[in-house]
C-alpha cells in the first residue's frame, strides 16, 4: 500500500512539472523516427517485416503518451472505444487475400471518418466556449475546414469504391455518367468554397455552424460523386488517391491540433499515395484529371460494336502438351485470377511446369488488379516465390524468348492496340509484350470484352489460342494433363 | 548510384525534424501558454516546414519500396496515418468538464475507427508480408 502512495505522489510530482511535457515530446520524436524506419524497411522484402514492428512500437509510444500525457483523464471514453475496436480489428485483418482491396478502401474510409469526426468536434468546442474563441485562428480554422473536407470526402468515396470492389448491387459497377456532370461538381466545389471562406471571416458567428454543416454535406456528396463515375479498371488509381487524402487529413489535423507527430505520420502516408497514384497513372500513360473527370469506359460502347473477328478455340489438352515442350512460360495474371480464386491451382501448374524443366516466370503489370501489387499478393499467397514475379520493364526484353504465354485473366494490359491504335482508350499506356511471344494461349471467362470493353487485337493473331472457362477450372484442367498420371495412360 | 535511404540519414533526417520544431517548443514554454497564441506566425510556418521536410522523406523512401510489396505498403501506411488517433484520444478524453457530450461521443467514434485501422492494419501488413518467400521458402 506504501508503494502506492510513493508512486501515486510521484507520479503526481510529474504532473506539476514540465517532465512529463518533454516525455511526451519525446516520445513523439520516437514515434517519428520509428516511422521513417518503418516505410524504410519496406524497401526489401526481406526486411519488411521489421518495418511493421518499427510501426507497431511507433504507434504504442504515440498512444501511451497521449494517454499519459495530463490531459486525458476521462478515460472510459478513450478505453471503450479501444475496446471495441479489437474484434472489427482482426476482423478485418483476416479477411481472404482476394478481398484485400475491399479492406483497403474500409480502412480509408475510417481514417477520413476519424479525421472528419475530429475535425468536427474541434469546432464546436471552440464555437460553444466563449473562452476558447480565440482559439479559432484564420489558419486554424482553414486547416480544420480542410481537414474535414478531406475526411468526409474520402469516408463517403470510400465506402463506395468498398462497394464497387465487393461488388454489392446497389451501386453500379459500369462508371456512372451523365452529361454536365464535370459542371454539377463545380457548382458544388465552389459552394463548398464559398461556405468555408464564410467560416474563416467570422468563425464565431452565429451563422457559422450551419455554413459548417453544409460544408460537412457538400463533402461527404462529393465522395460518391467523384467515385461512381470511375471505371473498374481505374480502381488502383482512386484507391491510392484516397489512401493520399486519408493522409492529408492526418496532416491538416495536426495543424489544427499543434501536433507534429500528425503532420508527419500523415505525411508519409500521404506521399505514399501520391507515389503509387503517379505510378498507376504512369502505368496506364493518363494524367491525374484524365482519371477523376475523364470517365474511362465510355468508349465500350461504340468499340463492342465493331466486325466481328474469329476467335481460335483450344483445347487444355493441346494447350498442355505444347507448355510441356517449351522452355520459358510467361504467365500474366489479371484481376480474372483474383475473381476466380485461381491462384493455388495456378502454383500447381507452376509447379508441374517446374517439375519438367519449363522455366516459368510471372509477368505483372503495375495496374494488373483493383490495387497497386494486388498480383504480387494474390501469387505470394499460394506461396509463389517473389523472385519469379517479375515486373513489365523487366520482362519485356524477354517476351521473344518466351515460347508460350499464358495470359490468365488479364486483359488490357496485354492489348497491343495500345501501342498503334490513335482511337482506343488505352492508347499510349505501357503493355506487357504477350504478342511477342511464340505461342499466346489466352484463358477467358466468356466472349464479351473486358472490363474496359475494348477488343483485344491479342486475341485475333495467328498464334493466339483461346481457352474459354473460369480461370480456375482452365488451370485445373491444364494441370490435370501435365501431371505424371495422365501421361501414364 | 542513387543514394540510399541509410539508418544514419534516418536519424539526421529525424533529427532535422526534431530541430525545425524545438524553437515553436520553446517559445511555447516561455510564454507558458497552454496553445501557441494567433500572433505568432512563426509557430505555423515552423509546422509548415515540418511538413514539407516529412513529404520529402516519404516520397525518397516510398520511391524505394520495392514493387512487389506495393498493397502492404498501403495497409502499412494506412495503419500509420491512422495516428489521427493521438487527436481523438484528446478530443474523446479531454480533461475540461465543459466538454459537450456531443463532442465527446464525436471524439469516441474517431478513437473507434482510428484503432480499428491500427490493428488490422498492422496485423494484415504482418500478414502479407510473411507470404513473401523465395525458392527456398525463406522470407
Amino acid at each position: 500500500m506504501n508503494t502506492t502512495l510513493l508512486l501515486a505522489s510521484v507520479l503526481d510530482d510529474f504532473r506539476s512539472s514540465n517532465a512529463l511535457k518533454y516525455i511526451v515530446e519525446l516520445a513523439y520524436v520516437l514515434a517519428m523516427a520509428l516511422f521513417i524506419f518503418s516505410l524504410h524497411w519496406m524497401s526489401d522484402p526481406k526486411t519488411a517485416r521489421k518495418g511493421v514492428f518499427a510501426g507497431v512500437w511507433g504507434m504504442t509510444a504515440a498512444i501511451l503518451a497521449t494517454w499519459a500525457g495530463g490531459n486525458v483523464t476521462q478515460h472510459l471514453w478513450v478505453l471503450a472505444p479501444v475496446l471495441l475496436s479489437i474484434f472489427p480489428g482482426m476482423k478485418l485483418a483476416n479477411v481472404p487475400i482476394t478481398a484485400v482491396p475491399q479492406r483497403t478502401a474500409v480502412s480509408h474510409a475510417f481514417g477520413g471518418l476519424a479525421a472528419g469526426l475530429v475535425g468536427t468536434a474541434e469546432f464546436f468546442r471552440w464555437f460553444l466556449d466563449a473562452n476558447l474563441h480565440h482559439e479559432m485562428t484564420p489558419f486554424r480554422v482553414s486547416a480544420l475546414l480542410v481537414e474535414i473536407v478531406l475526411g468526409y470526402l474520402t469516408f463517403t468515396g470510400s465506402v463506395i469504391a468498398a462497394g464497387k470492389l465487393q461488388e454489392v448491387k446497389w451501386i453500379p459497377q459500369r462508371p456512372w455518367v451523365y452529361p454536365g456532370q464535370n459542371l454539377v461538381n463545380g457548382i458544388a466545389a465552389i459552394g463548398a468554397i464559398v461556405l468555408a471562406v464564410m467560416i474563416v471571416m467570422n468563425p464565431t458567428a452565429p451563422m457559422a455552424p450551419y455554413y459548417f454543416g453544409g460544408v460537412i454535406v457538400l463533402s461527404l456528396i462529393f465522395g460518391p460523386m467523384l467515385v461512381l463515375p470511375i471505371g473498374g479498371a481505374d480502381m488502383p488509381t482512386v484507391i491510392a488517391i484516397l489512401n493520399s487524402y486519408a493522409g492529408l487529413s492526418a496532416v491538416a489535423m495536426g495543424f489544427v491540433l499543434d501536433n507534429k507527430l500528425l503532420i508527419i505520420a500523415g505525411a508519409l502516408d500521404g506521399s505514399s499515395g501520391l507515389i503509387l497514384a503517379i505510378i498507376m497513372c504512369k502505368a496506364m500513360n493518363r494524367s491525374f484529371g484524365n482519371v477523376l473527370f475523364g470517365a474511362f469506359g465510355q468508349v465500350q460502347a461504340k468499340a463492342a460494336g465493331g466486325e466481328q473477328k474469329q476467335y481460335k478455340p483450344d483445347t487444355p489438352e493441346n494447350a498442355a502438351a505444347i507448355m510441356e515442350q517449351a522452355s520459358l512460360v510467361v504467365i500474366v495474371p489479371g484481376y480474372g485470377l483474383a475473381v476466380a480464386q485461381a491462384q493455388h491451382k495456378v502454383r500447381e501448374l507452376y509447379d508441374q511446369l517446374k517439375k519438367k524443366g519449363v522455366s516459368v516466370k510471372f509477368a505483372i503489370h503495375p495496374v494488373a488488379g483493383r490495387m497497386p501489387g494486388h498480383m504480387n499478393v494474390l501469387l505470394a499467397e499460394a506461396e509463389i516465390p517473389y523472385t519469379d514475379l517479375v515486373e513489365m520493364d523487366e520482362i519485356n526484353p524477354d517476351m521473344p524468348q518466351c515460347d508460350v504465354c499464358l495470359v490468365l485473366g488479364a486483359n488490357d494490359v496485354v492489348n497491343p492496340c495500345a501501342r498503334h491504335d490513335k482511337a482506343s482508350p488505352i492508347y499510349g499506356m505501357p503493355i506487357i509484350d504477350a504478342d511477342k511471344a511464340k505461342a499466346v494461349f489466352a484463358v477467358k471467362r466468356s466472349k464479351n470484352p473486358g472490363f474496359a470493353g475494348i477488343d483485344n487485337e491479342l486475341y485475333f493473331l495467328d498464334k493466339t489460342y483461346m481457352l474459354f472457362g473460369d480461370a480456375k477450372a482452365v488451370v485445373g484442367e491444364l494441370v490435370k494433363n501435365l501431371a505424371p498420371s495422365s501421361s501414364m495412360h | 548510384m542513387r543514394s540510399s535511404l541509410t539508418p544514419v540519414r534516418c536519424v539526421a533526417a529525424a533529427s532535422a525534424l526534431a530541430f525545425a520544431s524545438a524553437p515553436a517548443l520553446a517559445s511555447q514554454e516561455a510564454t507558458g501558454a497552454p496553445a501557441p497564441d494567433a500572433s505568432t506566425g512563426l509557430y505555423y510556418i515552423s509546422m509548415i516546414t515540418v511538413f514539407m521536410l516529412a513529404t520529402f522523406i516519404g516520397i525518397g523512401a516510398i520511391r524505394r519500396v520495392s514493387r512487389l510489396l506495393h498493397t502492404p505498403l498501403m495497409s502499412l501506411t494506412n495503419a500509420i496515418s491512422a495516428i489521427a488517433v493521438v487527436g481523438s484520444i484528446m478530443v474523446a478524453g479531454a480533461s475540461s468538464p465543459e466538454t459537450p457530450l456531443s463532442v465527446r461521443i464525436m471524439g469516441s467514434v474517431a478513437v473507434f475507427a482510428s484503432m480499428t485501422n491500427i490493428i488490422s492494419g498492422f496485423m494484415i501488413t504482418d500478414r502479407m508480408l510473411k507470404m513473401f518467400k523465395t525458392e527456398g521458402g525463406k522470407a
